[in-house]
């Protein structure tokens, strides 16, 4: 009985160091040398993979970062600033602030806007209706409510508000990665600046990208930019340019000043973050255009 | 004029649902119900009801409160399930055993994976398993015949597999235990006491041609299991007809037809090609024999097709349907 | 007798050809027409007309936009109003013409008798150039510009030209009519395009239409054709699909990325044939076709098999066949299996329209996709052979390379794994997705290839 256990335990051992042995040559000889500021770059990067950065993922942005010259053309803007600043302090690069970003929804064709002109019933993608058809709306431009931005948002931001069967964006929780607007086949989604200064986040935006003649527009949404050139005119800044029949201000330009959006006569211009006091809200404006 | 539909072609739709699929397997499986409730009784019934209830409730409740999900009982799947596992059972099983075994298949082989199409083994054979483990006493007791027609007790109390490997151990031969028993191959084919699901093969069969005329399945995985268990008991009752049994008994007996053809051909847990399903077919012939011949259980069509489930994704992943202008 | 079929997948949908027996009206002319400048495969055709011209019926008005289009010409006599963007049946914008109908003055050369002229005259070339004249292209539904089809590249030959009568999917009948009222017609059609090709010549109708099959039986034997005979075909879909029609005559398959000429075919459709004849033999381009309006929840009585001007609107059609009928769901032009969704009633009949299909919503409305139970069912209908549940899978992974693996691009898109699949998920809605990515990673590395071997030729 006890040759037995003996044995057992010899031979266990044996196997156990031999396999130890194999272990210990195979690290030592695949071993791959590598920058060990990748792996503290990484550390510090939030890990998300989103692609936001351009990059497949954090890991490929930290070896990316650490093989630049600098940081110019790298941004990460899920980590934002902050991020950008531990990573440029481990490889002792500057780094210049950027403006906070989130994703912003340019369209306002709301079941009350945009009377629905036919049932979609097919399955429910963005891509596979964009790709049937111009939509169940009169509108052709528009979002087709079928929510591939809610599906590629990492981070729970976006929602679709079935009130009006459009794409809802929570300010707290976008990291403006831009997956959304890669997502989405009609490029109603647009990344800009959360606010005209990186402290504020008071912005002014155009909620429309119907390219159509203003009559045509119109008469598919109520809540259309008709491209009439009001909102250019009154704008001392020249933040604010029409082309083909649709009106886009320049995050970079614009001051919020809030001019256009008083002067637009479908609401198609949203203001969002301003105090009640100094603008009227565009949802009044809205309910004056829809009587 | 309401608004007009738009979707992407086609626009027709076959009249077959999930459902119309699931309802025909209920439907197939009729005959051999009724055929051991003729010999087992309204206890058999009970076990029928108590198993398709806790199969079916189980997966209410789990959609309900833990997935948060519409519930997806009308599919009719755990009603399968539940007649599957109940047509494994003895009838003499107490009820709770019954409960234990329907909320095991559902809720934990079938639903933890995401539910209907995603579990990898078969449910209903997970389950049996699970309570053969647990609870063989129960499991494999058979003597209760309250029926309304008398069974062929040929070996009280025990299957004829188990019979049989009781009488090899203790040292006889295949023919001893024949002419011991009385059991001939006409008992086997029409009625032999066993689990309902064992009973009456050639209602089993009635009920699998039903199947195969409505095409809700294809008859290639239970004729591959056929084929390798009748050519491995051939070859091994012609080497030696005393400790091995031919292929008529192995093919009749310990659940073989029912699980050829309702529990191997499950559509989740097999292979979707056709040269898949023969080499399934043929590896739970194989390890069925294997453990019938040299393993210390007597039958072992469930561990065979449980075993075989695990391969059901190399299989797919290696065979794939001849395409059009490929070579 | 032997009946041919393809070797692999196919449904069976019930065929609900309640218009058969309708014969073919002619559609009176709208007021209006609205010519598309793109309904053919290929680059849309460019207008060579402007506000105020008077046209004739048969006059060009467009010319073609590449090496792939077609002419296009007026289909009444009349004033053109505008050139501008119209929106198309699915709502997209592309260029129209618009004539205001006046009288019906053809333009001259145009033989609108209806005797029969079965000499051939013409040689190969002025053939092909009167093909292309008369802006004939496929009207099997993909409107690929025929005399393209009919040119194969050098060093390509093909030994069999089908044509194509299977109209394997449900409800339509247009081909069906015309095989039975003009069979003559389209045999003669297909001697010509065989004089092209140089080949022998197999008409393929399914097994559905007996009356169909005689008829072209009787043209063949009556006009004396040596190596042109009909095969008949089972009822199954997509029969009419080039490469199972491929298959099921030739016993070939055209291989992967490759055209049907690659196996030595072509394949024509009837009206296609019918078209050829009169643009050869008639000097007619293709203004008019043949369309059915039916539908499962349509009276019988107000079934029709519509000659029609091309440009024609579709509401137009749509109010003489005694407007939309009670409890229809879905407008489809084409046929169910493949025709598309009309959202734009407004907008007009093409080269490639061929029916106005009125669907209930009962036997439309999608239900609710379920789990998949992986029973296979969409592999075995899969005429290509391809696994739609795989791809699918794929598809909603993103995993680009594991689709071309497993031949997302050789989808067809004939819908059988959607029409089959017992759980309702919309299959090919997201196949298709998978073959554009698919084909999509093809071309891009072609492309990338191409600009690397010019790279190292400098």
């Amino acid at each position: 009985m006890s040759n037995i256990v003996i044995l057992t335990v010899v031979i266990l051992t044996v196997v156990a160091v031999l396999l130890a042995l194999i272990l210990f040559w195979v690290s030592k000889k695949f071993r791959v040398e590598e920058d060990p500021r990748i792996d503290e770059v990484e550390k510090v990067m939030p890990g998300a993979n989103c692609g936001g950065c351009g990059f497949a993922g954090c890991r490929a942005f930290a070896e990316a970062a650490v093989k630049a010259p600098n940081l110019d053309s790298q941004f990460c803007p899920v980590g934002g600033n902050e991020t950008m600043k531990k990573v440029a302090a481990i490889l002792g690069y500057e780094v210049k602030e950027q403006a906070p970003r989130l994703a912003v929804v340019r369209c306002n064709g709301s079941c009350e806007n945009r009377p629905r002109t036919n049932i979609y019933d097919g399955s429910m993608s963005c891509k596979v209706k964009a790709a049937l058809y111009s939509g169940d709306t009169g509108c052709q431009y528009g979002c087709v409510g079928c929510g591939d931005c809610v599906a590629a948002c990492q981070f729970g931001a976006i929602s679709m508000d079935p009130s009006t069967g459009l794409p809802v964006v929570d300010e707290s929780k976008c990291t403006a990665c831009g997956a959304c607007a890669k997502a989405c086949p009609k490029g109603v989604i647009e990344i800009r600046n959360m606010g005209t200064t990186p402290r504020n986040r008071r912005r002014v935006y155009v909620s429309c990208i119907n390219k159509d003649k203003g009559g045509v527009a119109r008469k598919a949404c109520a809540a259309a930019c008709i491209g009439c050139g009001k909102c250019a005119k009154v704008c001392k800044f020249g933040a604010i340019t029409i082309e083909n029949n649709l009106s886009y201000i320049d995050f970079t330009k614009c001051v919020a000043c809030g001019q256009c959006v008083l002067e637009c006569p479908t609401g198609a211009i949203h203001a969002v973050n301003f105090t009640p006091k100094k603008v009227q809200p565009s949802p009044v404006k809205k309910e004056e255009t829809n009587e | 004029m309401d608004k007009l539909l738009v979707s992407p072609a086609p626009h027709l739709h076959v009249k077959t649902s999930t459902r119309s699929l699931m309802t025909d397997v209920v439907i197939a499986l009729t005959p051999a119900i009724l055929v051991s409730i003729l010999f087992y009784g309204w206890s058999e019934l009970m076990v029928l009801a108590v198993s398709v209830a806790s199969c079916v409730l189980t997966e209410w409740a789990v959609t309900k409160f833990l997935l948060k999900r519409p519930s997806t009982i009308s599919d009719m799947s755990a009603v399968i399930t539940g007649l599957l596992l109940a047509m494994n059972l003895p009838a003499s099983i107490p009820w709770w055993v019954t409960v234990i075994g329907g909320v095991f298949s559902i809720g934990v082989v079938k639903m933890t994976f995401g539910g209907l199409g995603q579990n990898v083994f078969n449910p209903a054979i997970a389950g049996r398993i699970f309570l053969l483990i647990s609870f063989p006493v129960y499991m494999t007791d058979w003597s209760m015949t309250d029926g309304f027609v008398p069974v062929v007790d040929a070996v009280s109390g025990a299957t004829p597999l188990t019979a049989l490997k009781e009488a090899l151990l203790s040292g006889s031969t295949v023919s001893e235990f024949f002419a011991e028993s009385g059991l001939t191959v006409r008992d086997m084919i029409q009625d032999v006491g066993a689990s309902a699901g064992e009973v009456s093969s050639l209602a089993l069969l009635a009920g699998f041609a039903y199947l195969l005329v409505r095409k809700v399945v294809k008859i290639w995985i239970p004729l591959s299991i056929f084929a390798t268990v009748a050519i491995v008991s051939g070859i091994f009752s012609l080497a030696n007809p005393d400790l091995y049994t031919g292929p008529v008994f192995n093919i009749f007996t310990g659940g073989m037809v029912l699980g050829a053809c309702f529990m191997a051909t499950d559509y989740v847990t097999s292979p979707m090609t056709t040269a898949g399903g023969i080499i399934y077919g043929i590896g739970i012939g194989l390890i069925t024999m294997m453990i019938r011949y040299f393993g210390s259980y007597p039958e072992g069509m469930s561990f065979a097709i449980l075993i075989m489930n695990c391969t059901v994704p190399l299989l797919n992943n290696w065979f794939h349907n001849k395409k059009y202008g490929r070579p | 007798m032997n009946k041919l079929s393809f070797r692999i997948g196919g449904v069976h949908p019930a065929d609900n050809k309640f218009s058969r027996e309708r014969s073919i009206e002619t559609l009176p002319l709208p007021k209006t027409v609205y010519v598309s400048m793109a309904q053919h495969l290929g680059a849309p055709a460019k207008p060579v007309v402007a506000p105020g011209d008077k046209v004739k019926a048969g006059q060009v008005i467009a010319e073609p936009g590449g090496f792939i289009s077609a002419f296009v010409h007026s289909p009444v006599s009349g004033t053109v109003k505008s050139v501008s963007m119209r929106n198309d049946l699915a709502g997209r914008p592309a260029t129209h013409v618009e004539i205001a109908v006046e009288g019906d003055e053809w333009a001259e050369g145009i033989d609108l008798s209806d005797t029969l002229v079965s000499e051939i005259r013409d040689d190969r070339q002025t053939i092909l150039d009167k093909i292309k004249a008369c802006g004939v292209v496929g009207l099997g539904g993909a409107t690929f510009p025929t005399h393209v089809k009919l040119n194969p590249a050098p060093g390509k030959k093909a030994d069999c030209l089908i044509i194509n009568g299977a109209e394997c999917e449900p409800y339509l009948t247009c081909d069906y009519r015309i095989m039975v009222e003009r069979p003559r017609e389209i045999v003669v059609g297909a001697a010509i395009m065989q004089k092209v090709l140089g080949c022998r010549c197999v008409i393929g109708v399914e097994e559905n239409k007996p009356e169909a099959i005689a008829a072209l039986r009787s043209a063949i034997s009556e006009l004396g054709y040596r190596d042109m005979e009909v095969g008949v075909l089972k009822m199954c879909y997509p029969q009419g699909g080039e490469k199972q029609l491929i298959d099921s005559v030739l016993r070939r398959q055209v291989k992967s990325g490759c055209l049907p000429i690659d196996a030595g075919a072509v394949v024509q459709n009837v009206a296609t044939a019918l078209a050829v004849y009169e643009a050869v033999q008639k000097n007619k381009p293709l203004v008019s076709k043949v369309m059915t309006v039916t539908g499962n929840c349509l009276p019988a009585d107000r079934m029709h098999n519509y000659r029609f001007r091309i440009g024609t609107p579709l509401s137009f059609i749509i109010e003489q066949a005694g407007g939309v009928p009670e409890g229809a769901a879905k407008i489809i032009s084409g046929g169910p299996m493949m025709g598309k969704a009309i959202s734009n009633l407004d907008a007009c009949t093409v080269k490639g329209s061929s029916s106005i299909l009125y669907l209930d919503a009962e036997s439309t409305k999608r239900k609710p996709a379920g789990n998949c139970i992986r029973c296979g069912k969409c592999s075995d209908a899969c005429p290509m052979g391809l696994e739609p549940f795989l791809l699918n899978r794929l598809y909603k992974a993103g995993d680009i390379e594991g689709l071309e693996k497993n031949a997302a691009q050789d989808c067809i898109e004939c819908g059988c794994c959607l029409y089959s699949c017992p759980a309702n998920i919309p299959l090919l809605d997201n196949v298709r997705q998978a073959k554009a990515q698919a084909l999509g990673a093809i071309r891009a590395r072609a492309a990338a290839a191409k600009a690397a071997a010019e790279a190292t030729k400098k």
